[in-house]
């Protein structure tokens, strides 16, 4: 499988995060991932997207040291992925799994306190504090995990996350189950990461999270699907369309949009509506209305047809799932 | 390849503190080392001076080496399967920690404990001894080569119990299960400690060292045969890469 393999702006500056090469994941003859190859480059917010069962986390996984790969290779934070080398990758990575992994017996501060140890971190206290301050939590240190609620706890699982300082983090699904102002917070933390210059691979279903945050998506099926910036996807993978209303029916729509260099063609919307595809929305805009008007047509609007990363997504993910409906 | 005392140091904190905060844990420490005490004392507090000589033929402080394979069998069982049941597993296996570290730590956690107890309830049963059974019972029961042999004894046989628990809780995902395999696993110390203190065996100096070298030699194979077993992937997904 071919895949545009863009890298982000800084890729070529200083070498990517993480990369990987043709990596495959096999759990006996059941195939996890196959043949999956991109970069992420330092900074970088990294979207990776795709239907459950479709080797999200088990990427994750592996990329985070937890998983040998069955064949391929990659590099996460600068180091090849050789057992060799796994325990410096781990001391330079934090990985957030989807279900928070708090002891819930142990107060928040224990948790933390129990991971600074873990990472041997330098002045535990001092990064305890911080990353408490970091997730708006530093109130709560001393209650017992076990009485804090799903979005509290998924705070106090980012907060363990922020205590290495790590350069890659992996964040698997971390607004799942958060209400809009906790996923909010939790979005505000990512950007400010970004800021900080940590690079950060988000495994999410929240396709309107992804575009929000991410510099580039990957989305992946067993295989890699597509990988680029959203708008990029979005361009790929539709054809450029004006929507237009009418009051009426045109006349002779055929004749009317035919006529013009701008347009390469039309399909009704239903009465009074049409689908307009052009190759550039700017231009072929105003003289599609200037031809309307002219053809006394009552507009009633005219706009570009947008298409959401979430659109991107349900096409490449039902082209699978016909394709494996007709090779089963 | 080093370790880091760091790390062992915070697995052994985080595992004293959940010990302390979880009833079903509690309850296993004080349950075995009530079930081996309370009859025997009160057994050897009915007995007449007259039933010294008898008593004297078996060695019955030796029955209290089943607290240590009991009770660390019972706790670290859980170590775990009970982090793969709460999904605390995954967390830990993503920091810097080695799995040498990680079973040393949790190794430690139980075995501390585990001692705590087996000494301290041997101590208690040794002073209820002395201090309310009739003199010439008391005589018959404490003697000196069966003290020495409970301490020098109890380390060894906790953390054989120890070994084979963690080697069980590494491929149990119910605590429960992984609790009564752990018990059953330590039922052929118990057997040999109780066939000894009943004297249905013997146990000359002979006995004793023979029984030192066996358990050295379990205890620093249990190492070698756990060690492997703490694998990232094979405690995730349950299969070795």
């Amino acid at each position: 499988m071919t895949l545009n393999r863009k890298t982000a702006p800084d890729v070529a500056k200083s070498g990517p995060a993480l990369a990987t090469d043709h990596l495959t994941k096999r759990f006996g003859a059941r195939i996890a991932f196959s043949d999956v190859s991109f970069e992420v480059g330092h900074g970088e917010v990294f979207g990776f997207l795709g239907p459950n069962g479709a080797g999200k986390t088990t990427t994750m996984r592996t990329l985070g040291t937890l998983l040998t790969p069955t064949s391929g290779s990659a590099t996460v934070a600068g180091l090849p992925l050789t057992p060799g080398n796994e325990v410096e990758i781990r001391r330079r990575i934090a990985v957030m799994p989807e279900a928070p992994g708090l002891y819930l017996r142990l107060t928040v501060a224990e948790n933390l306190e129990c991971f600074a140890g873990l990472y041997e971190a330098p002045d535990p206290g001092e990064r305890i504090s911080r990353a408490l301050q970091a997730v708006k939590l530093t109130d709560r240190a001393g209650d017992p995990c076990g009485s804090l609620s799903k979005g509290l706890r998924q705070r106090v699982a980012l907060a363990r996350a922020l205590l290495s300082d790590p350069q890659v983090l992996f964040l698997d699904e971390p607004t799942s189950g958060l209400d809009p102002v906790a996923a909010r917070d939790v979005h505000e933390l990512i950007d400010d990461l970004r800021q900080r210059g940590v690079t950060i691979f988000l495994s999410t279903h929240r396709l309107e999270e992804a575009e929000r945050l991410c510099d580039r998506v990957a989305i992946l099926n067993t295989t890699l699907r597509t990988i680029g910036r959203p708008d990029e996807l979005r361009e790929r993978l539709f054809a450029k369309t004006l929507t237009v209303r009418t009051l009426a029916p045109l006349a002779d729509p055929d004749r009317l949009f035919g006529g013009l260099p701008a347009v390469n063609g039309w399909r009704p919307d239903g009465p009074g509506g049409y689908v307009v595809t052009v190759d550039d929305p700017a231009v072929a805009a105003p003289a599609v209305t200037r031809a309307l008007v002219q053809a006394g047509a009552d507009v009633l609007s005219i706009g570009s047809s947008q298409h959401s990363l979430e659109d991107v997504y349900l096409e490449l993910v039902n082209q699978d799932a016909e394709l494996e409906a007709n090779h089963p | 390849m080093t370790v880091s005392r760091t790390r062992i140091r915070a697995i052994f904190r985080k595992e004293l503190r959940e010990f302390r905060r979880n009833r079903q844990i509690i309850a296993s420490m004080a349950v075995f080392p009530l079930f081996f005490t309370v009859y025997p004392i009160v057994e050897i507090f009915a007995l007449p001076s007259s039933s010294a000589s008898a008593l004297a033929q078996r060695q019955p402080l030796v029955y209290m080496l089943g607290i240590p394979a009991l009770v660390p069998a019972a706790i670290a069982a859980y170590s775990i399967a009970g982090e793969r049941q709460q999904g605390t597993l995954e967390p830990v296996l993503t920091t810097p920690i080695r799995a040498e570290e990680l079973l040393l730590g949790k190794a430690l956690a139980v075995l501390v404990p585990a001692l705590a107890v087996s000494y301290g309830v041997f101590g208690i049963f040794v002073a209820a001894i002395e201090l309310l059974a009739q003199p010439a019972v008391t005589a018959a029961v404490l003697h000196g080569p069966e003290v020495l042999a409970q301490l020098v004894f109890t380390p060894l046989i906790a953390a054989l119990s120890i070994w084979v628990a963690i080697a069980i809780s590494t491929r149990s995902n119910d605590t429960r299960v992984a609790q009564q395999l752990s018990i059953l696993a330590s039922l052929p110390t118990i057997v040999v400690t109780t066939t000894i203190a009943v004297g249905g065996l013997r146990a000359t100096i002979h006995v004793a060292a023979a029984f030192f070298v066996l358990l050295l030699i379990m205890d620093s194979l249990g190492w070698r045969v756990v060690s492997p077993l703490m694998n990232r992937e094979r405690l995730i997904t349950g299969t070795k890469s």
